[in-house]
C-alpha cells in the first residue's frame, strides 16, 4: 500500500510539474518579415511558444485543422485581438508588440493555449 | 473546365504602391488567374479565374507578403455544410459506440455472457471489439489528449481519454491476469468506456446543432445580401453576380427586390423597407438624390440608382463586421472563468488521483473497484466546456439579438456595463426632441404679417430658430421682402429694416433695450409659452409690439413612454442641454424628467457626466454621437442615437440606428437579459462541477451507501454543455417590453 501511495503522490507531483511548472524552452522565433505558421490541431497550438521582439511586427498564420467548435476562434485577450479561424483556411494575424512581456493566446474557452513572449 | 470564380484576399505586409504592383503581378501570374486587382486602401486583392486558394497564397508569399481569403456568403454555406458533416460524424460515433456498449450493459440483467473466470477468451474478444469501437468513436479524444499532453497542456480530451482509457486498461488487465485483484473486484468496465464515449459524442453533436442556432442573427444579416444585381451596361440591363458589381455601376432595382449595394437614387421613386437594418417599421420614401442602403427592400416602384459602396465597404458589411467583433469579444465576467479554465483540467486530474488514493487507503473491500469507479467518475463528470462556453455563447446570442433591433454593440464589455447602469443622461436636442425646431404659435391680430416680417428679418440669420420661421413662411407661400441693416444681437434676437419698417424680433430684453413698451398681457403670454418649453419671440414694428411668434423643438413621439420605462427599470433619468433653464425644465416636465442640467456648454457636457460618475453613478449618456462625442466617450456606456446607417460612430459603445429612445430601453433590457443568462450559465456550470465532482468521488457513499455510476457521470457531462448552449438559445426568444410586434426582429 505504501508503494501505491508513493506512486499516487508521485503522479500528483508529475501532473503539477508537467502541466503547471514546466516551461517549454523550444520557442519559435518570429522574425520581422517572416510568417510563423501556427497549426491548430487536436487541442493544441503548434508552436505554442513564440518569441518576438518589442516594436518589431510579426505575422502569425493560423491554420485550423481541428473541427471542434472550441478551436473556431483565436484570442489574444491582452492585445484585444480576436479572429475567426475557418476550418482549413489560413488566417494571418499581424502583431506589433509594443511592450515586453508574455501575452497568452487561446481559444474562445481558454482550453487551447499558447504564449507570445516579447523580449 | 470549371467556371471562373471571384475571390477576395486580405493581403498582409503591403506598405506602398510598389507593393501593390508586386502583389498584382504575383497574383496575375498564378495558375488559373484571369484578372487580379489589389486595393491598397483596405489591403485586399480581388482575383478572378479558375482559382486555387493555396496557390494564390503561395504566389503572394513568394514575393514577401501574405494573404488569407476574406469570408463571404460562400464561406457561410461552407461553414454550415462543415457543421452538418461534423454533426453526422459525431452521431455515427454515438451510434456505433452505443450499439456495442448497450448489449454489454443489458447483460448485467440478462447474464448471457459467461463470467470472467470461465469465459476469458470471450471477454478478451469483447475487449478487442471495445478497443476497435473506442478507436473509431473516440479517436479524436485520444489523439487530442496525447497531442495536448506532449505540449504540456490538458483539455477536456485529457479527462475523457484518461477516464475511458483507465476503464479499458483495468478491464483488459483483469481479463488477462484476474489473480492480481481480489475476486470481488473482478469486474470489466468495457460497457462504461463505450457508453461514456457514446454519450459524449451525442452531447457534442447536440452542442453543434444548438451552436448553429446561436449565430442565426449574423446569418440573417448576411442573408440580406442578394446574390445578383441588375446592372445597366452599354444601355442594356443585365443580371450579374453581386461580387462583380463595382462602385459607380448603375443598377436597376425592381419592386420586391433587395437593393444590392449602397447607393443613390438616380431616377424613379419608391418606398424602401429599412426595418431589417434600422428596426424602423415604416417604409421610407426615396426619390432622386436620396441615399440607399444595400440589403434593404424596395417595396413599390422601380428605380435606377448608382452604386456608391460595394462589397466590404457597404453599411451592411460594416454592421456584420461590428456584430462579429462584438460577439468575439470578452466581457469582464468571462475573465475569471478563463483563469479557472486554465487550471481546471490538471486540478481534476489531481483530484482523481487523490480520490483513488483515499478509496484505496480507507475504502471498503474491494477497494480497487471503488477507487477505480470513483476516479473514473471524477474524470468523466468534470466539464470545463460548460464553464468555458457560459459567457461567449450567451454573448453571441445577445449581441446578435440586439442587432435585430437596430442596436449595434461595439464590445461585450459595453453590454456588461449597460446592464449595470444607474443613471441615464439624455441630451435634449435631437434625443428627447426631434432636433428640428418648428413654429408652434403665432399670437397677434395679423398673423400673416407677423410671420412675413419675422421671416424676412430672420432670412439672413443662421440660427436654427430662424430656419424654423423661414421654413414656416415658405410653407405658407409668403413672399418675403428684403431685409436691410440686419444685425444679430447674441442672447437677445435680431434687428433689421423690412419695407422701410424698423423690425425687432427677440426676447423681452431686446425690446426693453430699444425702449419698446410691452403690455402686461404679452409678458404673461411670453411666460406661458416658455413654461410650455417653447421659445417665444416678440415682434416689434417701428417701436410697437405686433405680436409673438413661438418656436419649439417638438418632443419625439416615443420619448415620454421610453423615459417612463427607464424610470420603471429603476434608472435615474437626467436631461442635459445647452438650452435655457426655463425651456429645458418645461421639456423635462413634459417627458417626466425631474433632474435637469440646463445651460451646459457642449464642451462642459463630459464634465457633467464625470460629476455624476464621481457621485458613484454608473452613467449611460445618450446623444447624437457627433456633438456629444466627448460626453459619450466619458460615460460608462455611450449611446449614439439615430445614427441611421452611419454605423461607424467611434465615440459610442452602443449605436442605435433608429432615432427613438425606446432603442435605449431595448438595449438595456437585452444587456440585462444577456448578463442574467451568462450568470445563470456560470452559476450552473460552477454548481454542476463543484457538486458533481464530490459526488463522483464518492461523497454520498459514507452517507447513503451510493456510488455514482461512471456512465451516469458521462451522461451528466454530455448534457451540461448542451444545457449551457440551450439556455443561451433562450435569449433568441427575447422580446423587448412595450415594443410593437411589428418591430420584432423576425422579419429579415
Amino acid at each position: 500500500m505504501m508503494l501505491v501511495n508513493i506512486a499516487g503522490l508521485a503522479l500528483i507531483g508529475f501532473i503539477i510539474w508537467w502541466f503547471w511548472l514546466y516551461r517549454p524552452s523550444n520557442a519559435v522565433l518570429a522574425a520581422p518579415g517572416q510568417i510563423v505558421e501556427v497549426s491548430v490541431r487536436d487541442g493544441v497550438y503548434d508552436p505554442s511558444l513564440i518569441d518576438a521582439t518589442v516594436g518589431k511586427g510579426i505575422s502569425l498564420k493560423f491554420i485550423r485543422e481541428d473541427e471542434t467548435a472550441c478551436a473556431s476562434q483565436v484570442l489574444f485577450p491582452e492585445l484585444g485581438i480576436q479572429k475567426e479561424l475557418p476550418l482549413g483556411k489560413p488566417v494571418v494575424i499581424r502583431i506589433v508588440p509594443e511592450q515586453a512581456g508574455e501575452y497568452g493566446f487561446q481559444c474562445q474557452m481558454g482550453m487551447y493555449r499558447g504564449i507570445l513572449r516579447v523580449k | 473546365m470549371s467556371d471562373p470564380v471571384q475571390l477576395r484576399l486580405s493581403i498582409d505586409g503591403m506598405r506602398c504602391a510598389a507593393c501593390v504592383s508586386k502583389v498584382e503581378t504575383a497574383l496575375t501570374s498564378a495558375p488559373g488567374v484571369q484578372q487580379a486587382s489589389v486595393n491598397m486602401v483596405d489591403r485586399t486583392a480581388t482575383v478572378r479565374g479558375e482559382l486555387d486558394v493555396s496557390e494564390l497564397i503561395s504566389a503572394v508569399q513568394a514575393v514577401g507578403y501574405d494573404a488569407s481569403p476574406i469570408l463571404g456568403n460562400e464561406s457561410l454555406a461552407e461553414k454550415q455544410s462543415e457543421e452538418a458533416a461534423h454533426f453526422r460524424s459525431l452521431m455515427w460515433r454515438f451510434v456505433i459506440a452505443g450499439l456495442v456498449g448497450l448489449p454489454l450493459i443489458l447483460d448485467m440483467f440478462w447474464h448471457v455472457l459467461p463470467g470472467l473466470a470461465e469465459g476469458r477468451i470471450v471477454w478478451l474478444l469483447i475487449g478487442s471489439i471495445t478497443l476497435a469501437c473506442m478507436i473509431y468513436a473516440g479517436r479524436h479524444f485520444y489523439i487530442g489528449a496525447w497531442r495536448a499532453f506532449t505540449h504540456h497542456s490538458a483539455t477536456m480530451d485529457t479527462l475523457i481519454a484518461s477516464g475511458t482509457g483507465t476503464a479499458w486498461l483495468y478491464s483488459m488487465l483483469i481479463c488477462i491476469a484476474p489473480e492480481i485483484v481480489p475476486e470481488m473486484a473482478r469486474h470489466a468496465y468495457f460497457d462504461a468506456a463505450l457508453i461514456i464515449i457514446a454519450l459524449i459524442n451525442l452531447g457534442q453533436a447536440l452542442e453543434v446543432r444548438a451552436r448553429g442556432k446561436t449565430s442565426e442573427a449574423i446569418r440573417r444579416l448576411i442573408g440580406l445580401q442578394p446574390g445578383t444585381a441588375r446592372v445597366v451596361r452599354e444601355g442594356k440591363e443585365i443580371d450579374v453576380p453581386l461580387a462583380e458589381v463595382i462602385a459607380g455601376d448603375v443598377l436597376r432595382v425592381r419592386p420586391g427586390e433587395k437593393i444590392p449595394a449602397d447607393g443613390e437614387v438616380l431616377e424613379g421613386t419608391s418606398s424602401v423597407d429599412e426595418s431589417m437594418l434600422t428596426g424602423e417599421p415604416l417604409p421610407v420614401l426615396k426619390t432622386a438624390g436620396d441615399k440607399l442602403v444595400g440589403g434593404t427592400i424596395n417595396t413599390s416602384g422601380s428605380f435606377l440608382c448608382s452604386a456608391t459602396h460595394v462589397g466590404a465597404d457597404t453599411v451592411l458589411a460594416h454592421i456584420i463586421e461590428m456584430v462579429k467583433n462584438a460577439q468575439a469579444s470578452k466581457p469582464r465576467i468571462g475573465r475569471l472563468v478563463d483563469k479557472v479554465a486554465g487550471v481546471f483540467v490538471p486540478t481534476v486530474l489531481i483530484l482523481a488521483v487523490m480520490t483513488a488514493l483515499i478509496w484505496l487507503n480507507f475504502g471498503p473491500e474491494p477497494t480497487i473497484s471503488f477507487a477505480l469507479v470513483a476516479a473514473m467518475s471524477v474524470l468523466i463528470i468534470a466539464c470545463p466546456c460548460a464553464l468555458g462556453l457560459a459567457t461567449p455563447i450567451s454573448l453571441v446570442v445577445g449581441v446578435g439579438k440586439a442587432a435585430e433591433f437596430g442596436i449595434l454593440i461595439r464590445k461585450g464589455e459595453a453590454l456588461e456595463r449597460a446592464s449595470k447602469l444607474t443613471t441615464i443622461v439624455l441630451d435634449k436636442t435631437g434625443t428627447v426632441t426631434e432636433g428640428k425646431p418648428a413654429v408652434t404659435d403665432i399670437i397677434g391680430k395679423d398673423k400673416n404679417a407677423i410671420l412675413r416680417l419675422a421671416a424676412a428679418v430672420e432670412a439672413g440669420s443662421e440660427h436654427p430658430l430662424a430656419a424654423a420661421i423661414v421654413a414656416r413662411a415658405t410653407k405658407e407661400e409668403q413672399s418675403l421682402s428684403n431685409c436691410e441693416e440686419f444685425k444679430a444681437i447674441s442672447g437677445q434676437g435680431v434687428i433689421g429694416q423690412v419695407d422701410g419698417q424698423h423690425i425687432l424680433l427677440g426676447n423681452m430684453a431686446l425690446l426693453v433695450a430699444h425702449h419698446v413698451t410691452i403690455a402686461a398681457a404679452s409678458i404673461e403670454q411670453m411666460h406661458a409659452l416658455a413654461g410650455q418649453g417653447k421659445t417665444p419671440m416678440l415682434l416689434a414694428c417701428d417701436g410697437k409690439v405686433l405680436g409673438i411668434i413661438a418656436v419649439a423643438d417638438p418632443i419625439k413621439a416615443g420619448s415620454k413612454a421610453a423615459i417612463a420605462q427607464m424610470q420603471a427599470m429603476g434608472l435615474n433619468v437626467v436631461m442635459l442641454t445647452g438650452d435655457n433653464r426655463q425651456t429645458a425644465e418645461a421639456v423635462a416636465a413634459q417627458v417626466g424628467i425631474s433632474e435637469v442640467f440646463a445651460e451646459v456648454m457642449p464642451q462642459d457636457k463630459d464634465a457633467k457626466v464625470a460629476e455624476l460618475q464621481a457621485q458613484g453613478e454608473v452613467v449611460g449618456m445618450v446623444g447624437d454621437g457627433i456633438n456629444d462625442a466627448p460626453a459619450l466617450s466619458r460615460a460608462d456606456v455611450g449611446f449614439a442615437i439615430g445614427a441611421g446607417t452611419d454605423v461607424a460612430i467611434e465615440s459610442a459603445d452602443i449605436t442605435l440606428m433608429r432615432s427613438s429612445l425606446d432603442g435605449v430601453v431595448t438595449a438595456i433590457e437585452i444587456s440585462r437579459a444577456t448578463l442574467r443568462n451568462i450568470k445563470q450559465n456560470l452559476f450552473g456550470a460552477f454548481v454542476y462541477n463543484s457538486l458533481g465532482i464530490p459526488v463522483a468521488a464518492g461523497l454520498l457513499y459514507p452517507l447513503f451507501g451510493m456510488m455514482l455510476n461512471p456512465m451516469l457521470a458521462g451522461a451528466a457531462m454530455a448534457m451540461s454543455s448542451v444545457t449551457v448552449v440551450s439556455n443561451a438559445n433562450r435569449l433568441r426568444l427575447f422580446v423587448p417590453s412595450g415594443l410593437p410586434s411589428a418591430r420584432t426582429g423576425g422579419k429579415a
